[in-house]
């Protein structure tokens, strides 16, 4: 108890670099590094052969191809064997004829998984809640979801994450309440009061110097 | 062991990548593009390969040593 204490202290943050790890996955010996370059979802679920992991991972199967085309690999993560991974995904597959196309690492030993505070001992001592973290190229930490155990995540809104975060990256600009790719972007806030008058004559659709928002 | 199984033998993406290697691709990114595998993949997979003593490191090029060479010509296809 005094060590999951401990690790609630030292929860990652976002903008901090990913902690490092290496593990074992289905798809071998895995480091953070190996990732490095791409960006990447690690995602944490409570256990194998369970329902609502069971929908995620075929709705994760399912937006993986999407991913791919925005560089984005996926990573699963539980405190399950290497073994019940891969008996789990052939499970998967024959029930339903969904293959699962990404690594999901063994965190027996749960030092991935208290790293990255995916334990929450309110919700389960022994499992990791549904944890998302979104790492860019760098390996910095860009975005971290949790969810508790009884609700599954939304494909939708991870998509629409990264389309933001690599959006924002690429051009400079904040992305509004509910934006989906192709609405109007926000334009950073003036930093001074010279920025600020020029920013209305920019053409910029503005509701006044603080808020405005351009087509990219 | 995702490239080499147990009894020794590479797997189908060990293959591929002992193939890459031995045609001269020697980066990382060169051998993940050339065997269709992701990069995370390729770099966890040569790393194996390396500690298997089947391919070496140097000057940031990832060449065949004569045990992975002989490994190669025993692959059929």
């Amino acid at each position: 108890m005094e060590e999951v204490k401990e690790q609630l202290i030292s929860l990652p943050r976002l903008g901090e670099p990913a902690p490092a790890f290496e593990t074992v996955s289905t798809h071998g010996a895995l480091k953070l590094e190996d990732f490095k370059g791409s960006w990447l979802i690690l995602f944490s679920h409570p256990a194998d052969f369970t329902p609502v992991c069971t929908t995620e991972f075929i709705a994760f199967a399912e937006i993986f191809p999407e991913l791919q085309k925005r560089g984005v690999e996926l990573l699963g993560l539980s405190v399950d064997s290497v073994s019940s991974h891969i008996a789990w995904v052939r499970n998967v597959e024959e029930k339903t004829g969904v293959r699962i196309p990404f690594p999901i690492i063994a965190d027996l030993n749960k030092e991935v998984s208290l790293a990255y505070g995916m334990i929450h001992p309110g919700q389960s001592k022994t499992e990791t809640v549904r944890c998302v973290f979104i790492i860019d190229p760098n390996q910095i930490i860009r975005t971290i979801l949790y969810y508790p155990l009884t609700t599954g995540r939304n494909m939708a809104e991870i998509l629409r994450i990264i389309d933001a975060l690599q959006t924002t990256d690429k051009n400079a600009v904040a992305t509004p309440a509910n934006w989906q790719p192709g609405d109007m972007v926000v334009v950073p806030p003036p930093n001074t009061q010279e920025m600020a008058e020029e920013r209305i004559k920019q053409g910029y659709e503005c509701v006044d110097w603080y808020l405005c928002k351009k087509k990219l | 062991m995702a490239c080499i199984s147990p009894d020794g033998k590479p797997t189908e993406s060990g293959t591929k990548m002992l193939r890459a290697i031995k045609s001269g691709l020697g980066s990382a990114e060169e051998i993940a593009s050339s065997a269709g595998l992701p990069l995370f993949r390729v770099r966890s997979g040569l790393r194996e390969l390396t500690q298997a003593g089947l391919a070496n490191l140097k000057d940031d090029k990832y060449e065949l040593s004569s045990k992975g060479m002989e490994l190669v010509s025993t692959l059929s296809g």
